[in-house]
């Protein structure tokens, strides 16, 4: 039989508003351990939420790039449990009625285009940092214990939650990708996964091929990037084909997934069942957006990077589209495209050279003249020119110049070796038989393998045997 | 409507309240009696009636992105049963 | 000089004359009141501390100890809280202090603001001036037998279904519960969030108006608050004419009202009539009889969360164990008392998953059955009236056994609370020696009706608040 992996995600996306979700607090990581914190972020008897207009804002932008409806009201609920990372004993999230619902995101894939159904997208505020220590083995002596740092409590979050749309680990890397290049273009948030200010968890399920049916979903947690996602998924989607093949049923459960080792690990299922006693947040008064917030939102929103996919999609292909746009490198390459670049090799330089580099600097004129000689110069002065390309003031000219310069250094050794191991030849040269340089230029050809440049050759051995 | 022993033990799990067996049998008891008493709004049919959960009807109530100073650090820990170094020291949480 | 003040008897009106003719200073006043607690407190038991030194130069002002006070321990009659010192003001504390009024101290409550009685405070019970062996009501029990026993010129309570307004009634004292939302609840230890108000309790109804006018109006730190439509006015004058009173039948003839209490609201209602009111009955069916069911459902949900916080980990009371579980769970049974673990666990059972819709949800439902009776009474009426608790102040322990029983006390102010308006008390007689109280209901922000109600019916009335035990 063959199995279809089904795949859902829960992506948390932490925002980088100036301050946290409900205080005033400073939103950002710096400063000293809980020097971030109030009597609202400490969860101090008395303190009082007040939501943060701007993240209230950012959550529905982020909505409406990804195609979703914004609520008309939308509420605040507390949901219910007890941790030393939780200061109130309830974390402040909307639940029944989130800012934005029913969206979809199109990944543009070629023949056929990958589209992800976003269910809903919530805004809540962020649990604080528990930090567990000690024990017999532990590095710090004395008895086990957990120590805690309230700076991130707060903090604004936006969870979007993924229909099961997605059958393979690939997909998910490419969803993810395109969805955290939304994110960033939005300006919301730097969603870096190292940071965690992008987390991941995956609902992973098989059904035989064709089956459409939906089973019994694992919930994959800790996979700090993208391929660490993607193995993830594979890891789970494998060891649930071997439970189905071995005649076995897959038991819902939480695993963690250790990418050194490609283990997953079930967490200790917890004493009672979650009950989170979701009730409507009765310190918060409900939220409903005026259309001219929403069209203004609207109307900030830049041209989105799956729409970009597309259009460059047809020029290009798919592949290459995908990765300028989530590399962020689109916009560039379009620009160098302008400046005269041939499409096809501007594409690939930027993306196989300038993948994480940041780009907002680079000349798209600059890089254009790059592309056209890219088969002319030696390939270390193209490394050489990328290296540099994004510092500012970039310029290509001395690298397109730098190419005689270069060969003169490679080439001159050769042609004073020639010169020394032929006198006579030297001597009947200067005697004015100037037959004799396709003589030097020839033994400098066989000495270089052919793959010197006969004109250049030709001018430095006249000129050195002129001098 | 009657609290079951088991029922009530479960809810104190959820409140983490450490319940003592004296505690247990007379809340049993007590929380019996009062449930009993509160159950009395099932009586309205009120499938057509949309819920209060807050006496003002009022919305949007929210502040500019703008920060503030936090607590000094002698603030924060004012009232801290255990500090250790500049973080709030708990038993072992896993 | 200070011996010349009669704290029993003088107002805070009058007290805020005598500082600015300079005829006492604000240290003097101040050490007055101290006095009247060194020489009464001890039998009375109404503050849970007190401050020596004055800090402004008004009149000094009791607070009921749910309310943070910057510097000075703020136990909310918790053992959990015990040593708390907050590092914060309340809105209303701060709004207090910069209108120059100094904190006499702190006043005893029911832990967490939770029942009738102030028999709840982890720190003993407070008696009422009036009979010692009677309770004061409650939960602000404190405030109330403060001002009454000449401890205090003014306070402050905070009312989730009566805690201001019964034991404003039962010791014989003026006290409003205002419109939800127009008082910050920033900084008052939360019992039921969408219920809790914070009000004042005087010793007649321009000094609450004006109490009420300093701590009212919007607070950037709690997005429940609005700005008060029109300014508090102070209410001079005894004409009625034009007014509309009505009498709630359920509210008045509620089973359990003691007869020498509705003897005296008849009474009082008369005068109104005199007085130029037009006074007619009428009826609010569900709110009374599903009122209290509501309130015991809506307000211990919101109280199992409100009181999740006190987990030993960041203030407060911390009980060890090996994991943090064990110390959350020996902390929350040592810190809490009977009455917080009753509600916590009503209210977490009423929100637990597979009775939430016949519990919770419910009661929101009849939270709005209970606001449409009330909105359809005032289209015909300006003000509800009706006794404030079915009884005068009970004895201590009669009803401590029975949690029931005790609720039983609410049964009249809860179902305006449930619709979250302004409610006034004013004492209108006595009933075996002790006081009955008249309560004053209106639509939302109609404080300055209350206060118009109320200035003339207590001038008609010329009730003694002064106990007459300690006149
Ligand atoms: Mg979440
Ligand atoms: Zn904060």
């Amino acid at each position: 039989m063959t199995w279809q992996p089904v795949v859902g995600l829960e992506i948390h996306v932490q925002l980088k508003t100036r301050t946290k979700m409900f205080c005033a607090c400073a939103n950002g990581y710096g400063g000293g351990e809980n020097t971030q914190t109030c009597p609202v972020c400490l969860g101090l008897p008395g303190a009082l939420p007040v939501p943060n207009r701007v993240a209230l804002e950012w959550t529905i932008k982020l909505g409406l790039a990804l195609g979703c409806e914004i609520a008309p009201r939308a509420v605040f609920a507390r949901k219910n449990y007890f941790y030393p990372d939780l200061p109130k004993g309830y974390q402040i999230s909307q639940y029944d009625l989130p800012s934005c619902t029913n969206g979809k995101m199109l990944v543009p894939h070629g023949d056929e285009d990958l589209e992800v159904a976003i269910v809903r997208a919530h805004l809540e505020e962020d649990a604080a940092k528990t930090t567990h220590v000690g024990g017999r083995s532990g590095r710090i002596g004395g008895a086990e214990h957990s120590l805690v740092d309230f700076n991130r409590g707060g903090t604004p979050l936006v969870e979007i939650v993924t229909g099961p749309d997605i059958h393979s680990s690939e997909d998910a890397r490419r969803f993810l990708q395109l969805l955290r290049q939304t994110i960033v273009e939005l300006g919301i948030s730097d969603a870096e996964m190292e940071k965690g200010t992008l987390r991941v968890d995956a609902n992973v399920s098989v059904r035989p091929e064709g089956s459409g049916e939906l089973r019994t979903r694992c919930e994959l947690k800790n996979m700090n990037s993208f391929r660490f996602v993607a193995q993830g998924i594979d890891a789970e989607v494998a060891r649930q084909i071997a439970v189905y093949a071995g005649g076995g049923e897959v038991v819902q459960e939480t695993y963690d997934f250790d990418a050194a080792s490609g283990a997953l690990t079930a967490r200790r299922s917890k004493e009672e069942a979650d009950d989170y006693r979701y009730f409507p947040e009765p310190d918060l008064v409900p939220m409903e957006p005026t259309a001219e917030i929403v069209e203004r939102l609207r109307a900030e929103l830049p041209e989105l990077p799956s729409a970009r996919i597309r259009r460059l999609g047809d020029e290009l292909d798919h592949e290459r589209a995908g990765i300028l746009v989530t590399g962020g490198l689109d916009r560039l390459y379009e620009a160098t495209v302008a400046a005269g670049a041939e499409r096809l090799p501007a594409a690939n330089l930027i993306a196989n050279r300038l993948a994480g580099v940041a780009v907002e600097d680079v000349s798209p004129a600059e890089l254009a003249l790059l592309v056209e000689a890219r088969d002319r110069i030696p390939r270390s002065s193209l490394d050489d020119a990328f290296d540099h390309l994004a510092e500012p003031g970039f310029s290509a000219a001395p690298y397109l110049v730098q190419e005689a310069v270069s060969d003169t250094s490679e080439l001159g050794p050769v042609i004073e070796r020639i010169i020394a191991a032929n006198p006579g030849q030297v001597e009947v040269f200067r005697g004015g038989k100037e037959g004799l340089l396709g003589f030097f230029v020839g033994q400098v050809m066989k000495e270089t393998g052919g793959k010197a440049n006969a004109r250049i050759v030709s001018e430095l051995v006249r000129e050195r045997l002129a001098g | 409507m009657a609290i079951t022993r088991e029922e009530v033990l479960h809810v104190a799990k959820l409140a983490r309240l450490e319940l003592t067996d004296e505690e247990v049998e007379r809340l049993t008891g007590e929380l019996g009696a009062i449930l009993e008493a509160v159950g009395k709004v099932a009586e309205l049919d009120l499938s057509d009636v949309p819920p209060t959960s807050h006496p003002l009807e009022f919305v949007n109530a929210w502040r500019e992105d703008e920060p503030r100073d936090s607590l000094a650090l002698d603030e924060v820990f004012a009232n801290a049963p255990q500090r250790e170094g500049d973080l709030f020291r708990v038993p072992p949480s896993t | 000089m200070s011996a010349a003040i009669d704290t029993l008897r003088l107002t805070a009106e009058e007290a805020a004359g005598l500082l600015e003719r300079k005829e006492v200073t604000a240290a003097e006043l101040h050490r007055a009141y101290l006095d009247a607690a060194a020489e009464r407190d001890p039998e009375l038991h109404c503050y849970l501390r007190l401050v020596e030194e004055p800090v402004g130069g008004g009149v000094p002002i009791a607070l009921k100890d749910v309310i943070s006070t910057q510097g000075i321990e703020t136990t909310a009659g918790s053992k959990i809280l015990a040593g708390y010192v907050p590092q914060f003001d309340a809105t209303v504390a701060a709004r207090c202090k910069a209108a120059g009024l100094p904190t006499i101290g702190k006043t005893n409550t029911d832990e967490f603001a939770m029942g009738s009685s102030t028999e709840n405070s982890a720190y003993g019970p407070t008696h009422n001036p009036w009979d010692p062996e009677r309770v004061p009501g409650g939960s602000g029990g404190g405030t109330a037998a403060a001002v009454s026993a000449g401890l205090a010129p003014w306070g402050l309570g905070s009312d989730t279904g009566g805690s201001i307004k019964q034991p404003s009634a039962l010791c014989g004292n003026v006290g409003l519960r205002p419109t939800y939302g127009t008082v910050s609840r920033y900084g008052v230890v939360a019992f039921a969030s969408s219920l809790d108000q914070i009000g004042p309790v005087a010793r007649n109804v321009r000094d609450c108006a004006l109490l009420y006018s300093i701590i009212a109006g919007r607070d950037e730190r709690d997005s429940t608050t609005v700005e008060l439509p029109e300014a508090v006015r102070l209410p001079e004058g005894d004409d009625l004419t034009g007014l509309r009173i009505g009498v709630p039948k359920e509210l008045n003839e509620a089973e359990g009202i003691e007869p020498g209490v509705a003897a005296s609201v008849r009474d009082a209602i008369e005068l109104a009539r005199s007085l130029g009111a037009e006074v007619r009955e009428c009826e609010l069916p569900r709110s009374v009889e599903y009122g209290l069911a509501c309130y015991y459902l809506i307000a211990p949900a919101e109280a199992s969360s409100n009181l999740a916080r006190y987990d030993g980990v960041r203030y407060g009371l911390r009980v060890d164990g090996e994991s943090y579980a064990e110390m959350v769970e020996r902390t929350r049974d040592a810190g809490f008392g009977d009455e917080p673990k009753r509600r916590i666990m009503l209210g977490t059972y009423a929100l637990s998953a597979g009775y939430f819709d016949a519990f919770y949800g419910q009661a929101q439902k009849v939270r709005t059955v209970i606001a449409r009776e009330h909105a359809a009474a005032f289209e015909r009426f300006d003000v509800l009236v009706s006794p404030t608790s079915p009884t005068v102040a009970f004895k201590l322990g009669e009803k401590a056994a029975n949690p029931l029983a005790m609720y039983l006390s609410d049964l009249l102010t809860i179902p305006s609370c449930m619709a979250g308006l302004p409610g006034l008390s004013i004492p209108c007689g006595l009933s075996e020696g002790l006081p009955v109280g008249l309560q004053l209901i209106g639509p939302q922000f109609s404080e300055n009706t209350l206060f118009r109600l109320g200035h003339a019916l207590e001038a008609a009335l010329g009730f003694d608040v002064v106990p007459e035990r300690l006149r």
